[in-house]
């Protein structure tokens, strides 16, 4: 059955430069001597740190729980000793620290408890959590956490599943490599996911320029004998690998602005997740490690199996680069970011190593105006009009660039690929993007900070009201108590009550007699324990003192005495 | 002529009536323009402007009593925006009222903390929880860095701290444009 393919608006044809990485295979890459694991490598929370410095750890045992449901764990990818939990610097442009837990392997690379899960037997929400323990992420590059794309939508179905191999960015070959040696246990995986969706149909689309993955995958479609499974051939055009491109590819549909594919019954994934995902089900392995392209300035691009944590330089010797290297960019040259050290980490998005020098990826020509030639509008896979878009950007009129619908944007590099005035229009919306989103932070938080203010008046001002209160009813009862002693037995309490001046200076004698008794009541605490003769110069004092305090009365006669 | 004066008057009766309901029935509850400035206003409550919090400032502001350059948390974005809002000229941020600082948390250095309560009390959003001779700390989320809790503290045992930035918070810089060389 010829199926028909459909069209996307717009994307380039880069030079693909994907040959030479893909002539030998997989290769597995030796422990370094230390790993450092960025707790947060998904989308959503920040994980928590269950290990502390000199914990023995096992390869796969947890070491950060996820936080809350939009987040995902992580896992020491080999056994041996935590060293330090610290802020480390990360894979990110910024140049950023977060915390990270560094592990020296003891070598011995032993495997700790696995938890397994019956899959047959687990219900689709037991299966999802696991997932989420597993560390199980998207693994094309956006790392968003895979449990929660694995909910079919409100009709507790799904139409259409589509795998992602289209590997559309130059240099990176890592799923092509994976497709053409794990394609049974990837297709295993796809089952897997098929079950948990209720889907009804796959389709797995890989670029024509892979024949050898897509020869593999129909294979092992073949020899799994499963049914409503398709493997395709899509035609090479950057960036066919895109979510929504690849949606509109296979099944020709659009997902409009605002919306998501689920509600037309689709849901991508890529194939390294569903790869995972197998690994995790079927052996109980969380995601521990994953396959990436170094490509670029070395001797023998090829890809590597390596663990999460290993510093990208030791994975870049292998390859041989050449001395004139001069930066690292994690992910392909269109879309690619650029790191801030050769020893950051290798993360579940770092699908690529792209090594770097002046002279493979010379500084780009300086920035000229813009003519508005609408080339950039021509090669926008997302319909959007990038020139109108960076005219907003550069004014920093961001309300401007959100009606011209900014956040569609996939920052694919297509329009800076093609502008013939070298701008780099998605630096531009990069920042319009991280600028909008700093205001709507500050917002949040002033709005927070005006209900507290609002709040914390109006608790004063009830706190007022309520102690004027309580002092009213009080004042009240005590003129009542007064009222009440003052007026002679068998009086009519009306008649008895005082009134004016009276009722004050009634107040005031009850106060003053209060006070007298308290006074005549207190007695020193501190002369029970004294011995019976100081007892006795006490008493003596206190019948003098009395009798000072009464000069009035007639001292007894001497005689007496 | 006298159809046309009843006509007339007739009219403006009408119109005088249906004006007049529209007063009672669409009456607007406070002014529209003192929200909008409030919005504007970055909510610190911190008193810099000389009005005790924002709303009050914004309410200087619409009755013309308060310059729209006396709010340093604002910045010069803020008085930029008040002065599109308004219509008024732009004016670079009152020396008087303060200077424009990075965004910043109080903290409190518990070992020093005697728990007064003080701080507690000046705290405009009650971000500080502590009770009388307990040990007081600060809710960082909800802090708006005002720097009130700073002055009543008798043991100088708040600090302002800047706020680090994290990967959750970090911006593209603008893109340079090379006009030289491009010239």
């Amino acid at each position: 059955m010829l199926r028909k393919l459909f069209k996307f608006h717009g994307g380039v044809k880069p030079q693909t430069n994907k040959e030479r990485s893909t002539t030998a295979p997989i290769a597995p890459v030796p422990l370094p001597d230390r790993l450092v694991i960025p707790l947060h490598q998904s989308v959503g929370g920040h994980p928590r740190p269950l290990v502390q410095p000199g914990d023995r750890v096992f390869k796969g045992q947890r070491i950060g729980a996820a936080d809350g449901n939009l987040s995902s764990a992580v896992h020491a990818s080999t056994s041996g000793i935590v060293r330090d939990v610290l802020p480390a610097v990360m894979p990110h442009t910024s140049g950023l620290t977060t915390l990270s837990v560094v592990i020296e392997p003891d070598g011995e690379d032993r495997w700790g408890e696995l938890e397994r899960i019956n899959v047959r037997a687990a219900t689709p929400d037991e299966l999802r959590d696991y997932l989420r323990d597993a560390g199980v992420v998207g693994l094309g590059g956006a790392v968003f956490p895979s449990h929660l794309k694995l909910k079919p939508g409100k009709e507790g179905r799904l139409d259409t599943l589509v795998i992602n191999g289209a590997e559309c960015e130059p240099f990176i070959t890592c799923d092509d490599m994976l497709m053409r040696e794990r394609a049974a246990d990837m297709l295993k995986g796809i089952s897997a996911m098929r079950h948990m969706l209720q889907a009804r149909e796959v389709l797995i689309g890989i670029e024509d320029n892979k024949p050898e993955a897509l020869a593999a995958v129909q294979a092992a479609i073949t020899a799994s004998g499963e049914q409503g499974i398709e493997a395709l051939s899509i035609p090479t055009r950057y960036p066919a690998g895109g979510a929504k491109q690849l949606i509109r590819v296979l099944t020709g549909i659009e997902v409009p602005h605002g919306r998501r594919s689920t509600d037309f019954g689709v849901q991508c994934f890529n194939v390294g997740t569903a790869y995972s995902i197998h690994d995790a089900l079927e052996h109980g392995r969380p995601l521990l490690s994953r396959v990436v392209t170094v490509a670029g300035n070395v001797d023998t691009p090829r890809n590597y199996d390596v663990l999460i944590g290993t510093p990208m330089d030791h994975v870049v010797r292998l390859a041989g680069a050449h001395p004139d290297t001069d930066r690292y960019i994690m992910g392909g040259p269109m879309m690619g970011v650029r790191m801030p050290a050769f020893d950051v980490p290798v993360v579940k998005a770092t699908n690529c190593i792209l090594v770097g020098s002046p002279a493979l990826f010379p500084p780009p020509p300086p920035e000229m105006p813009c003519i508005r030639c609408g080339e950039c509008a021509k090669a926008c896979p997302a319909d959007l009009a990038p020139f109108e878009m960076y005219w907003f950007s550069r004014a920093k009129n961001f309300g401007k660039t959100q009606e011209y619908h900014l956040f569609d944007c996939i920052e694919c590099g297509c329009c800076s690929f093609v502008c013939p005035s070298h701008i780099p229009l998605v630096d531009y919306f990069r920042f319009s993007k991280s600028e909008i989103w700093a205001r709507e932070r500050e917002k949040e938080a002033a709005d927070t900070a005006r209900e507290r203010f609002e709040f914390k008046n109006l608790r004063q001002e009830r706190e007022k009201q309520e102690k004027a209160e309580k002092l009213a009813a009080k004042a009240a009862a005590t003129r009542e108590k007064v009222a009440g002693e003052a007026a002679p037995p068998g009086a009519t309490p009306t008649a008895a009550k005082p009134t004016g001046g009276d009722a004050k200076r009634a107040l005031i004698e009850a106060a003053m007699e209060k006070a007298r008794q308290q006074k005549a009541q207190i007695a020193p605490k501190n002369t029970d324990a004294s011995t019976p003769g100081v007892q006795a110069e006490m008493a003596a004092i206190d019948a003098r003192r009395a009798a000072l305090e009464q000069p009035t009365e007639p001292p007894p006669p001497a005689g007496q005495a | 002529m006298l159809t046309a004066l009843l006509v007339m008057t007739g009219i403006a009766l009408l119109l005088g009536a249906g004006l007049g309901f529209a007063s009672i029935k669409f009456k607007v509850e406070g002014d529209p323009l003192v929200d909008k400035i409030d919005a504007i206003l970055p909510q610190t409550q911190c008193g810099q402007c000389g009005f005790p919090g924002c709303r009050p400032y914004a309410n200087a502001i619409a009755g013309g009593e308060a310059e729209i350059n006396q709010c340093p948390p604002g910045g010069e974005e803020g008085i930029r925006k008040l002065a599109d809002l308004l219509g008024r000229e732009f004016k670079p941020l009152s020396e008087e009222h303060g200077v424009e600082k990075p965004k910043s948390v109080a903290v409190i250095d518990e070992a020093t903390c005697i728990g007064c309560t003080l701080c507690i009390q000046a705290c405009p959003v009650d971000a500080i929880v502590g009770a009388a001779k307990q040990m007081h700390t600060i809710i960082a989320a909800d802090c708006t860095g005002c720097e009130l809790c700073l002055a009543p503290c008798p043991v100088d045992c708040i600090a302002m701290e800047p706020i680090a930035e994290t990967v959750d918070t970090w911006k593209w810089r603008y893109p340079v444009f090379q006009i030289k060389q491009a010239a």
